[in-house]
């Protein structure tokens, strides 16, 4: 690990003014940025640790909730609006990781980990755009079962690890920035990036700009939502596919739908395609398959991988059908 | 400001790399808490910060300053055990014992988790009050501390023994 | 290997078959275990009682202190530069960014690290204990991709791990082979597994499969798999004076000391090898490089040197199971008599060591089968030298063979139990030598029993809960019996009743010290907390290698030789004035604090009597046990009927073990408790190289790319049910104490009963591990 400097932060407006020196990082729980740091892929000048800043989980008017980034996940995962309201998001989070690495972790630290491609991960002795973007990507012709089968480049198949990311992508929450140029808020599915040929770019942060919080709008079908994720071992292991789902049904049509899929791309996937021929048709098999069919539609597989196009298919299809079940 | 181990005040080290773990082990000399990958990938390494557990390898020790830090030493010594150190004994919850201290760490810090009502990915009604104390959820809450000698049924056998509804009940209040 | 040393292997092995007929026909008298260990008889002693460890408190304590957890005054903390090459040299090397880097004390590479001999490679001498006969750091050349190229020396370990990453290595890459597939292009040749080719034929077995009514024949394939002890490979050395001391993660100190000794040029006494705890082994905590490495490190820059192995340190510099290719073949009459029994395949090791994987032995002894044709070819690669992981052989082999066994079931429509217990045979089919003792089918009956077995339909697909399909089947795991020579303890009693038994063996968890100072307790006629047992130290007798579940024979008997020689020595200190006067050793046993006569208890006379009349404040004896014959007389095997139950999703094919049970047949069980521990855990090994484990070693670089706890994955809490164990507690009379080794039979047969069992939960035959969710989409 190179060396730093540490320094805390104790409101946003220090925070951004450390983090926007050359070399700063924002640290959160450390579960992702230390490891990444003892690996050499990360080597900050100084890490500006925000896991003080305030912001817990309020209650907007109209019924949305307000996150601060630096809320654990544990704590969001048990917090009784969270379960009831965005059973997704509860499930997401605590589909991931473990009760340790749940307790330390931020919500501003999830959004931000980074692929764990194996390639990527070794700095010593394989080539990774991501890392050095222009030397190449041995994960392509590799070990590739984890990775990408949408949106992927030819200078990176990685995928996005984390599970909450992909319930937020599917709750339409909006992220809140604070930057040396004030503050904005971004669409949670506009903040990661495809990697196109600027893999080592994971999001659309400014340099030094700040996750303050997470907002997550009103959206009452999501009482009746779920995440399902699938994976090598029974517990701890990242996602070979995941989906996220929220359904809203009225007389037997799907009045609105909300999908997301994790572990299959370089960022959390909004299946907009799905939702679009599944919103104001019928609640049928035919209708989910025909649905998840559009959604793989452009999916590619690698040497390893060819295997997620099914299973996210079927794990898609199996997720809708659960919820309509749980509705009819 | 210090970092509180085990009750007593330590200053923080200066290099900020010193990760919680080798702070314990090398600077405190509390080889108890194990490294086992150093990556957050086994739980070895796990203690409790202000009781929750946490992995102090994938922590700064200078992030814990002003907090308080309990490892397996601060649980219990031979000739007075913890309750789970010595159901740990009685049910033959490991092996080779790398493993152990985080396990029981691990173990000390759900059991706080449970009572609170903390759901798990297994917890069936998200809604509910009360966290049924099955063995499939002590399983499912316990996964991220890993025993390669495979002492998983008697590790899951002496939580159960030591944190039986009523400890739980007793925990929460 | 070099040719030379392949032709005195096999002269070895040629002297060995000779040797071997003399044994097998000696009367049994002759041999070790012909005459029952007297332990066996006692029933009602410390033998068999669940005793919790006695080390227990320790551990659970955070007390038990690991081999990088000795503070030593001035010490400095290692950190490795790795080659990321196959195959070359090191073009240049810049360390003068790391040895200006704050804390660094030096900086070690092959231009200045002290000279060496060349390793003792395993099994190149009974003491020789290295991964491989590769120059450690001496010389520019590079062997495998992941080598140790360099070690920083610092202050701290925070310092020594930034100025490696400041050293600048410019390797230059020669052709390296690291492709399985081009490696058998250019030919394969047959493997040697100490000393012995591995490699069996009795009739024509291919001409037998051809005229067979029914048969199958199938290839199967084991990926490569890491040990992955929980505990990092640790070792604190220092020069004191002209003795080197190593606190190390062993299971083999005595071998340690003497191959550091050899590479050193030191004699092995100047060694001290000391290794009280170990924090799983599993066949992976043996002597590599770098225990070597922190021992030059410390000789070079005078100061002791802590060094641990970063997780992919480990996975860089300590060898795991190779990669096997097997096919089975078995013919069968209509009844399901095998005609023919074929067991063979490739596998995988580097010129610089002795070890194929040898996936053949389980089917040595499995069948009664009219003809038989046993082969493992090898191929080398440039890689990291490959090693033993627990039970190997047995591991991979049993999920071929007991894999192709359900299929042949299937074929002939018999159920998969009675198959093999009608394919029973009445001596060894490979050496002809009576079984000293085997009740595999009581633990079928008892297993299939108990674990209800009659409830398994034998029509795949057909039992369906929800989205899951379940799913039963079996397999027949197997270890050998084993001794090695070399094993030698030491008792010394004291007046006061107290006992020390003395000897150079292990704890990694087996349970050892708990159940051998039960053994001492029973065989000393004393109270469990008179007895200390001490080990993991290289000054104290005996050569006991921790491996191939041998170390509870081999103690037993060290400790039997040695309780013959107290014995001895206490009735010539009882003289004439004792109840004992006049008896031969033979006529007396240990009982009751003292010593009696065997059909006589009543004459007896206490320790403390006979040394405070001898005016002796103790006694202290060392004694060999009897070189290890009775293998080449009896043939000696556990067994095991193992049987699962998993659920498969039919959503996403994930496969998820919901009931195990393994019935055993490995003699007498010493501790219940501790002997629970160890088959379970066996199983649970088991349980992820069925379904999950695979180093993923990429062969255009013949680089392991997932040198991690999260990537390469081992079972969780949450993959493990709860695991149902039952034993036939039937005695070996050839074995001391009547036990045979339980540490690694665990981990045979299991990933053949999972595949079984998800082929009757989904009609998907599995042949390739480990068997993960993609396999049955």
């Amino acid at each position: 690990m190179t060396p730093f400097r540490y320094m805390r932060a104790t409101d946003a407006a220090s925070a951004v003014l450390k983090g926007g020196a050359a070399g700063a990082r924002y640290l959160g729980g450390g579960t992702n940025l230390v490891d990444l740091m003892r690996e050499n892929i990360e080597t900050p000048e100084s890490l500006v640790d925000v896991t003080g800043l305030p912001g817990g989980i309020d209650e907007l008017p109209g019924g949305g909730l307000r996150i601060g980034a630096a809320v654990r996940n544990t704590a969001l995962a048990e917090h009784r609006a969270v379960r009831l309201r965005y059973p997704m998001l509860a499930r997401a989070i605590l589909a991931g990781a473990s009760g340790q690495i749940r307790n330390m972790a931020t919500v501003g630290g999830n959004i931000l980990q980074r692929t764990r491609c194996s390639y990527f991960y070794d700095e010593a002795g394989s080539r990774c755009n991501k890392r050095h973007p222009g030397e190449g990507c041995d994960a392509v012709g590799g070990f590739n079962r984890n990775h990408a089968i949408l949106g992927a480049s030819s200078a990176c198949v990685a995928v996005h690890p984390s599970d909450m990311c992909v319930a937020l992508a599917a709750l339409d929450a909006v992220v809140h920035l604070r930057g040396n140029g004030g503050e904005r808020r971004l669409a949670f599915t506009a903040l990661h990036r495809l990697p196109g040929e600027l893999p080592d770019v994971d999001t659309m942060l400014q340099p030094g700009e700040l996750i303050t919080a997470v907002e997550i709008p009103p959206m009452p079908f999501a009482a009746r939502s779920t995440y399902r994720k699938v994976r090598d071992r029974s517990s701890y292991a990242f996602a070979l596919v995941s989906v996220a789902a929220a359904l809203d049904v009225e007389g037997g049509q799907v009045r609105d739908v909300r999908i997301a899929l994790g572990g299959v791309a370089h960022k959390p996937w909004r299946a907009e395609r799905a939702e679009a021929l599944l919103r104001g048709g019928p609640l049928s098999a035919t209708s989910f398959a025909a649905a998840a069919e559009a959604e793989l539609a452009s999916a590619q597989a690698l040497s390893g991988n060819g295997f997620k196009i099914d299973l996210a298919r079927r794990t898609l299809v199996a997720v809708l059908e659960d919820l309509s079940g749980e509705i009819a | 400001m210090t970092i509180v181990v085990n009750g007593a005040a330590l200053d923080a080290p200066h290099d900020a790399r010193v990760s919680l773990l080798d702070f314990l082990r090398e600077t405190c000399g509390l080889s108890g808490t194990k490294k086992g990958c150093d990556q957050g990938a086994c739980g070895a390494c796990t203690v409790l910060a202000d009781g929750e557990r946490i992995l102090s390898c994938l922590s700064l020790a200078v992030q814990y300053e002003g907090r308080s830090i309990t490892t397996i030493e601060g649980l219990g010594q031979p000739g007075r055990l913890h309750p789970l150190q010595q159901a740990f004994v009685e049910h033959d919850g490991f092996q080779c014992g790398y493993c152990t201290p985080g396990q029981i760490c691990s173990a000390v810090g759900m059991a706080a988790e449970i009572a609170r009502g903390v759901p798990s990915h297994v917890t069936v009604d998200l809604g509910g009050e009360d966290i049924l104390l099955s063995h499939e959820e002590l399983r499912e809450r316990m996964s991220g501390n890993l025993c390669r000698c495979g002492a998983y049924n008697g590790i899951v056998e002496a939580i159960a023994e030591t944190y039986g509804a009523e400890t739980l009940a007793e925990a929460a209040e | 290997m070099s040719i030379a040393s392949d032709a005195k292997q096999a002269l070895q092995g040629a002297v060995q078959g000779v040797m071997a007929k003399a044994v097998a026909l000696a009367p049994d008298s002759w041999i070790p275990g012909g005459e029952p260990d007297p332990l066996i008889r006692e029933r009602y002693g410390h033998i068999g009682k669940p005793l919790s460890r006695i080390d227990g408190p320790l551990k659970v304590a955070g007390r038990a202190t690991f081999a990088a957890e000795f503070p030593l005054e001035d010490m400095v903390y290692a950190s490795l530069v790795f080659s990321t090459i196959a195959k070359g040299r090191i073009a240049a090397m810049d360390t003068s960014h790391a040895e200006t880097a704050p804390g660094v004390v030096a900086v070690m590479d092959h231009r200045n690290a002290p000279r060496l001999a060349p390793p003792p490679v395993f099994m190149s001498a009974p003491k020789a204990a290295n991964g491989d006969n590769l120059p450690i750091m001496q010389e520019s050349e590079v062997n495998w991709n992941g080598e140790p190229v360099a070690v920083v020396l610092a202050e701290t370990q925070e310092q020594a791990d930034h100025a490696a990453s400041l050293v600048r290595v410019t390797f230059e890459a020669a052709p390296a082979l690291t492709s399985l597939d081009e490696a058998r292009e250019q030919g394969t040749k047959p493997a040697l597994f100490m000393g012995q080719p591995l490699h069996d034929e009795r009739g024509d077995a291919e001409a037998a499969l051809a005229a067979a009514e029914v048969k199958v024949d199938a290839l199967y394939t084991t990926p490569r798999h890491n040990h992955n002890a929980i505990e990092l490979h640790g070792v604190t050395v220092a020069w004191q004076g002209d003795v080197l001391r190593i606190h190390d993660a062993s299971q083999l100190v005595a071998h340690t000391a003497w191959s550091i000794g050899q590479m050193f040029d030191m004699p092995e006494d100047k060694v001290i090898v000391t290794s009280p705890f170990v924090g799983g082994g599993f066949g992976g905590k043996c002597l590599w490089q770098h225990q070597v490495l922190a021992a030059l490190a410390a000789k070079l820059c005078s100061r002791p040197v802590r060094l641990v192995l970063s997780r992919e340190g480990v996975y860089r510099v300590v060898g795991g199971r190779s990669p096997t290719e097997q096919r089975v073949a078995l013919g069968a009459d209509r009844e399901g008599h095998l005609k023919a029994l074929v067991h063979t395949g490739v596998t995988v090791k580097t010129a610089s060591n002795a070890m194929p994987e040898p996936f053949i032995l389980p089917t040595r002894s499995a069948y009664a089968s009219e003809t038989l044709k046993l082969d493992v070819q090898v191929v080398e690669l440039d890689m990291l030298a490959n090693t033993f992981m627990r039970a190997p052989g047995e591991s991979v082999g049993t999920f071929a063979l007991e894999s192709a066994m359900d299929e042949l079931a299937e074929a002939l429509n018999i159920d998969p139990v009675e198959l093999r217990i009608r394919n029973e045979p009445e001596k060894d089919p490979s050496s002809g030598l009576p079984f000293s003792s085997r009740h595999i089918v009581e633990a079928w009956r008892t297993g299939a029993a108990r674990f209800g077995w009659d409830r398994r339909d034998p029509r795949p697909g057909l039992r369906r809960e929800g989205e899951w399909l379940v799913g039963m089947g079996c397999a027949t795991g197997t270890y050998p019996y084993y001794r090695m020579g070399g094993g030698a303890a030491r008792i010394t009693l004291m007046q006061d009743g107290q006992a020390v038994v003395d000897i150079a063996a292990h704890e990694m968890g087996m349970g050892t010290a708990t159940a051998q100072t039960q053994v001492a307790a029973e065989r000393l006629g004393l109270p469990i907390e008179a007895v200390r047992f001490n080990y993991g130290d290289s000054t104290l007798p005996g050569v006991v290698l921790a491996g191939g579940s041998q170390q509870t024979a081999a103690i037993g008997a060290s400790v039997g030789a040695a309780h013959r020689e107290l014995v001895k020595q206490l009735l010539k200190l009882a003289g004439n004035d004792s109840p004992l006067a006049g008896l031969k050793p033979d006529d007396v046993i240990s009982r009751d604090q003292g010593l009696c006569k065997a059909d006589e208890t009543a004459r007896h006379e206490s320790y403390a009597s006979i040394l405070s009349r001898a005016q002796q404040p103790s006694v202290s004896v060392e004694a060999e046990g009897p070189p290890p014959l009775e293998t080449m007389h009896w043939s000696m095997h556990s067994h095991a009927a193992m049987f699962c139950e998993v659920r498969v999703n039919t959503v996403t094919g994930e496969p998820r073990v919901s009931r195990f049970l393994g019935s055993f047949d490995c003699g007498r069980i010493l501790n219940p408790k501790t002997a629970t521990s160890q088959f379970r855990g066996g199983i649970i090994m088991g349980l992820g190289l069925a379904l999950m484990e695979e180093a993923q070693f990429d062969e255009r670089k013949g680089r392991v790319m997932n040198p991690s706890l999260s990537e390469y994955h081992v079972p969780v809490h949450m993959d493990v049910p709860e695991i149902d164990v039952i034993w036939t507690d039937i005695p070996d009379p050839h074995a001391p104490m009547g036990a045979r080794g339980i540490g690694e039979i665990g981990i045979t047969g299991t990933a053949a009963a999972v595949a079984n069992a998800v082929y009757n939960a989904t009609g998907k035959r599995v042949r390739d591990l480990p068997l993960t969710l993609d396999k049955l989409l």
